[in-house]
């Protein structure tokens, strides 16, 4: 009975638990609440992965509308990863929260945080399940306006602004969404990418559609903060409550990654976009965002905020991977979608234990305390490691295939890029653990305890995944292989 | 000239639009900014009414001698646009609220300097 509605549950269950979350008295509750509701979810992900893994498909129709007309979820190995990561990130991140946000939100605005949290993960789950574009744009709607609430719950008065700047810029882009979304059903007259995908084909020469998908992608590049249209994201980074950071540093940016995947690939396919720029500017803003915003990163004194132009570079890797377009390139970019996830998630836990004790972000603060709170410091340098992409961790697996990719294709200065935003990782993960470390601690005399076990376990479970998908890649690169014949229309 | 002439309501919506977006960019009131996207969204509403027309179409209810009708879906649509652009908007403005009271102005520039001076 559950396995056919597996797919609807993952969006009712958190949509109906939020509102009652708001309601429920004190801190401990609700956060209970939130932490079943996403436990339950990742139980449902799991067992959905399993069912498509093969590279079969689900097909869910809403109130028993046949697609095209109803609203179609359409669960394939390629939604059901990325559902999974959400749903494990929000696992793994709730019990975090606890300590993590008694500190930093007042008491009365816990339930409303935690209400919020779960209508976030509902938003991200409903993106990646639903088969239907509209309904893609709405559920694309209830996850930004409640991360725009989350951001604006800070502990500094910048978070307002942060916040702010995000709504606007996220509205603006998924305005342009829905403008893309409109001007292809005007052409086609369906709203549902199966559908799409096997009407477009037809008018792929007519200038609406043209016009649809440079609205589309550029709608979507906003929420994905492709370099140059990430100025939202190292603010709203920065001043979100900790918990927060994690979470959306873990699975918005690659919840919108994946929509970016669907249209060009499934909805569109190569077929249209061979005959547009399109590869040829991911590439170019791939290349770009990764130089660029590493540089940035190596600049600036705030632990968040280096870690969120970090996010950058990173989204910079994946957009190199769609814009190869070849089997390889792909498979990179959606195996790096996970371990991506799996290594800011630890960072920015570390971090965020680390502002926990100290009470700042501010990476001069950090002096000596790395040898106070050994653990954090460890599951900092680990996470690092991760990034910069060091063999037997998990960073190693997604640059070896995005270098194996790019080989392939014979483009040698992006490989060489590649490898030079590792090195430039590897300067910016220095800097935290030179000051961290090496240096003395600061005269003021003040030692700080290790951070809350709360804190540390699902840290250091994170860490631990990801030297587990270094060294055993056989269910993330399985699963991304399978992926990239499931999105169809890439040339293998 | 007939073409601009008979897609008039086309034209209205790139107008809007365009102004929409340009108050987004070039205003540092953040009031006026929500307002710009407002007409933003706005105008994208229309677009949708647009498409969503048949000429000679009545309303969308099946009676007698009436054949040709207009396409509600993208009416329909639109109607959980508008929510989607009206919790967009509340949302906005609450956050203005909040930041009058943090920095007791809401002009950018003026936000940016009290932010500089920390």
């Amino acid at each position: 009975m559950i396995e056919s509605h597996i797919s609807l549950l993952l969006v009712v269950i958190p949509l109906l638990a939020a509102p009652v979350t708001a309601l429920l008295p004190g801190v401990r509750l609700p956060w209970l609440t939130a932490l079943l509701v996403s436990w339950v979810c990742f139980a449902l992900a799991i067992w959905q992965f399993a069912l498509v893994m093969d590279g079969s498909v689900i097909s869910y129709e809403l109130g028993g509308w046949a697609p095209p007309w109803g609203i179609e979820y359409r669960i394939d190995i390629v939604n059901a990863f990325v559902a999974l990561i959400v749903a494990g990130m929000a696992a793994i991140t709730l019990p975090y929260a606890l300590r993590s946000v008694e500190q930093e939100i007042p008491k009365h605005q816990i339930p409303l945080f935690y209400s919020m949290f779960l209508l976030c993960m509902d938003g991200l789950l409903g993106i990646t399940l639903t088969g239907d574009i509209f309904n893609l744009f709405v559920f694309l709607e209830i996850s930004s306006l409640s991360s725009y609430t989350l951001i604006s719950m800070g502990r500094q008065r910048r978070a307002l602004t942060a916040a702010y700047q995000y709504l606007i810029m996220g509205t603006i882009g998924a305005t342009f969404l829905l403008i893309g979304i409109g001007l292809i059903y005007a052409e086609t007259g369906t709203l549902n990418m199966a559908d799409l995908s096997n009407r477009l084909p037809a008018v792929f020469s007519h200038h609406t559609v043209h016009t649809a998908f440079a609205f589309i992608v550029v709608g979507v590049a906003l929420k994905l903060a492709m370099f140059p249209l990430h100025l939202w994201l190292p603010n709203a980074y920065t001043y979100a409550p900790s918990a927060i950071t994690v979470f959306l540093a873990a699975t918005a940016t690659k919840v919108a990654v994946y929509v970016m995947l669907r249209v060009v690939f499934t909805v569109f396919s190569t077929g249209f976009t061979s005959d547009t720029p399109t590869d040829d500017m991911f590439l170019l803003l791939g290349v770009l965002g990764v130089l660029v915003a590493s540089f940035y990163a190596i600049y600036q004194g705030d632990a968040k905020r280096l870690l969120a132009y970090s996010s950058v570079a990173q989204i910079g890797y994946i957009l190199l991977g769609i814009g190869f377009a070849s089997a390889l390139g792909v498979t990179a970019a959606v195996v790096h979608i996970f371990n991506h996830a799996l290594m800011k998630g630890a960072l920015f836990m570390a971090v965020g234990a680390l502002v926990y004790r100290i009470g700042s972000s501010h990476i001069t603060q950090f002096s000596g305390v790395g040898r106070q709170m050994p653990w954090t410091f460890g599951a900092l340098v680990l996470g690092g490691l991760s990034l910069i992409g060091v063999p037997g961790t998990a960073g190693f697996i997604s640059k070896w295939y995005l270098v194996l990719a790019a080989i392939e294709q014979q483009a040698w200065l992006i490989a060489a890029v590649i490898l030079v935003g590792s090195l430039l990782a590897v300067v910016y993960v220095w800097k935290m653990v030179e000051v961290l470390y090496f240096r003395p601690a600061s005269d003021t005399g003040e030692t700080y305890r290790e951070a809350p076990l709360s804190l540390l376990v699902p840290t250091w479970l994170l860490v631990i995944a990801n030297i587990y998908f270094g060294l055993n890649a056989d269910l993330t690169v399985g699963a991304a292989t399978t992926a990239v014949q499931v999105l169809g229309g890439i040339p293998q | 000239m007939q073409f601009i002439l008979d897609h008039y309501n086309y034209w209205i919506v790139i107008f809007l639009m365009m102004v929409g977006f340009y108050t987004v960019i070039s205003r540092g009131n953040l009031i006026k900014k929500i307002a710009g996207l407002n007409m933003f969204q706005t105008s994208v509403f229309l677009l949708y009414i647009s498409i969503g027309n048949v000429s000679g179409g009545t309303t969308p209810i099946i009676a007698e001698g009436f054949r040709a009708y207009s396409n509600p879906l993208p009416h329909v649509l639109i109607l959980t646009a508008i929510v989607v652009g009206v919790a967009t908007t509340a949302l906005g403005l609450a956050l203005v609220v909040r930041i009058r009271e943090a920095y007791g102005s809401i002009e950018e520039e003026e936000i940016h300097k009290q932010d500089e001076s920390f």
